[in-house]
């Protein structure tokens, strides 16, 4: 019987430094893995961390960190040129069917873009597949955009919005919150758009609460939600809310399921 | 099949399934117990059946037989984790019908939800259970509420009775051991009544969360968490990594016992923590064991031992609770 809570060490193939605290590490991964879904990052003697894929590749997986505390700080000081121990994947992760033929609008703040950035790379590679994609991305100020390359990249298939909250004069781009850009949006028919949420507790709150006021039903609404875990597997509870197991039922949720849910 | 011994017969066939068996079964630990200098009920590795403490019901719950309070997952050295082994030997526990209808929901989170704990599940494949029969109810205990009463999961039922002794021997291998006695049908003691009833709240509605009752008895909190610890039912644990001081290198990862009214149980980096409040806190506790679990499972996490209201240093009753919320949502 497979024991889940051994990890296994992978190779860190390549590390992309998006600003001081953010790097992406690009990891050896055989296995099947969906946009959404997890790892553990797992370093003996400091702990785990679960951290979401933000990418998917012949043989490889990203993993977006933001440097935050023990863990964290372990794998941004000691990579150099070596591997990394990891178990996963976890969780159910976004399906990409349930967007195919839609009007998509994916909204994410921060770190919160990770787990969507597969679900974004799909679209914007194969942008007939929906009827049009939006990508409305939040950053607290120019230096803290991620993914810089692919914005860039995406913007030429798909419709970009990257804005920050603050900037200094001289930016010329987009400002504000998110939730500013909601309101505008056009769709051809509401009752096919579908939205994808993901970024910390408050911006989730608000932007859903601005995507409400278009009209949109409950059902068109997915989110993803980060809560306290020690394992992934279903078994050391922090992670559960109601009934339900975020590690295992979760990370995505549709919001019809999603608002019941009580911390 | 049911046989009759004498005490003294059945001591020694004891002795003699103690070296072919663990044999975990509660005990008296002198002047431990949650108010200091009272005695404290509890489970350990026996050899002989006079060890063994058959009438008062145990403070803590048989699970450490199955979940050590603090395991080691891994040791590590700086490139290798190396697994430790599993039991050696087979394990017999000792255990009254609420605790092996609570075993019932260790295997349903541990074996049945996701995935399967290799830890677990390899103590659990070595493990048999031999009931003991309660002829009278404990006075905290509302297993009869619960529906928890009674069980016919047990491998084998022991029962002393002055200077007799009597065993049902359901599993054929333990059985054995036992062929050298009279036969004589022998029948579990099961109570049909409690002191304590409780009656769940039927309608369960987004409004019962919100409950003065959980700020009314989670004010009174002091977090220490006793009420999981001796909670048969309760399956949290926290990872910890822990390095050794000749060579820091070299270290373990354990997991430990966790419980949702402590401090830190939701925290996540940043110290933003989910449920703060202790109203909240004892919310999540009391809904997990008498609905949310059922919700997800189809029958109730809490099989009514009562151990939760006897350990609380606060005199915070659950089953109190329980039976107020029920009169909120009739
Ligand atoms: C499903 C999911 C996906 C995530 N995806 C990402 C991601 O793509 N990129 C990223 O940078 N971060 C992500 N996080 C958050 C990340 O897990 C935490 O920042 C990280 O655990 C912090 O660990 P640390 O030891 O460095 O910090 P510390 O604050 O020192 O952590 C102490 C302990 O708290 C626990 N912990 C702290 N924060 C969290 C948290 N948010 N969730 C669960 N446990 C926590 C850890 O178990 C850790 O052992 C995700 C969290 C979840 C639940
Ligand atoms: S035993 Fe009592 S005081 Fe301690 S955590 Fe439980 S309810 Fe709170
Ligand atoms: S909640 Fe209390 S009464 Fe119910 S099983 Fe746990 S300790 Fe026993
Ligand atoms: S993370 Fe342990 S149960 Fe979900």
């Amino acid at each position: 019987m497979k024991n889940e809570y051994i990890p296994q060490l992978s190779e860190i193939k390549e590390v992309i430094k998006h600003t001081d605290l953010e790097y992406t590490f690009r990891m050896a991964f055989d296995g099947e893995v969906k946009p959404g879904q997890f790892f553990e990052i797992s370093i003996p003697k400091y702990g785990e961390a679960p951290i979401s894929v933000s990418g998917i590749g012949d043989g490889l997986v990203d993993f977006t960190i933001r440097r935050v505390g023990k863990v964290t700080d372990e794998v941004f000081e000691n990579y150099v040129g070596d591997k990394l121990f990891i178990r996963g994947p976890y969780g159910n992760g976004f399906d990409i069917n349930n967007y195919k033929g839609k009007e998509i609008v994916i909204i994410g703040g921060g770190t919160g873009v990770s787990p969507m950035r597969g679900v974004i790379q799909y679209f914007a590679k194969n942008p007939t597949d929906a009827v049009s994609t939006t990508v409305i991305a939040g950053f607290k100020s120019p230096d803290d955009v991620l993914f810089k390359k692919d914005f860039e990249e995406w913007s030429k298939t798909i419709n970009v919005i990257k804005t920050v909250d603050n900037a200094p004069e001289e930016y010329d781009g987009p400002t504000g919150m998110v939730t500013k850009y909601i309101p505008d949006l056009k769709f051809q028919d509401i009752k096919n758009a579908v939205f994808i949420c993901v970024g910390p507790p408050i911006m989730i709150k608000f932007t859903i609460m601005e995507i409400q006021k278009l009209g949109v039903a409950d059902e068109q609404i997915w989110t993803s939600y980060e809560r306290k875990m020690c394992c992934g597997l279903g078994k050391c509870g922090h992670c559960k809310m109601d009934d339900k197991y975020v590690c295992l039922d979760g990370p995505v949720f549709n919001y019809t399921e999603a608002k019941e849910l009580f911390d | 099949m049911g046989y009759k011994f004498s005490k003294e017969e059945m001591a020694s066939i004891f002795s003699k399934l103690a070296v072919d068996y663990d044999v975990f079964a509660p005990v008296v630990k002198k002047g431990d117990g949650t108010f200091s200098d009272v005695d404290v009920v509890r489970y350990d590795k026996v050899s002989s059946l006079d060890e063994i403490e058959f009438e008062k019901k145990s403070d803590y719950s048989f699970k450490e037989a199955l979940l050590p309070i603090n395991e080691t997952i891994f040791y590590f050295t700086e490139d290798e984790t190396t697994v430790p082994k599993g039991p050696a030997k087979e394990r017999l526990v000792f255990l009254r019908a609420c605790d092996l209808n609570a075993v019932k929901r260790l295997d349903q989170i541990y074996l049945k939800n996701g995935f399967e704990d290799f830890y677990y599940k390899r103590t659990r494949e070595m493990t048999k259970f031999v009931l003991m029969g309660c002829k009278e109810s404990c006075t905290s205990g509302f297993c009869v509420s619960m529906g928890t009463n009674t069980t016919d999961e047990y491998d084998l039922y022991l029962k002393l009775d002055g200077d007799n002794a009597y065993v049902e021997a359901k599993d054929e291998k333990l059985a054995e051991a036992f062929k050298s006695g009279n036969e004589e049908a022998v029948s579990p003691d099961f109570v049909s009544e409690n002191p304590t009833k409780v009656t769940l709240p039927k309608n369960i509605t987004p409004e019962t969360m919100k409950s003065e009752l959980f700020k009314e008895y989670g004010n009174r909190c002091i977090n220490c968490g006793r009420c999981n610890f001796v909670c048969p039912t309760c399956t949290c644990f926290t990872m910890q990594d822990i390095f050794y001081k000749d060579n820091e290198k070299n270290g373990e990862r354990r997991r430990v016992w966790a419980s949702c009214q402590v401090d830190g149980y939701t925290e996540i980096a940043g110290g933003h923590g989910f449920r703060s409040d202790n109203a909240d806190r004892m919310r999540f506790k009391v809904m997990h064991k008498i609905h949310d679990f059922e919700k997800r499972f189809g029958y109730h996490m809490c099989v009514g031992c009562g151990r939760c209201d006897d350990v609380c240093p606060e005199y915070i009753s659950y089953s109190n609770l329980v039976n107020c919320l029920g009169k909120e949502c009739e």
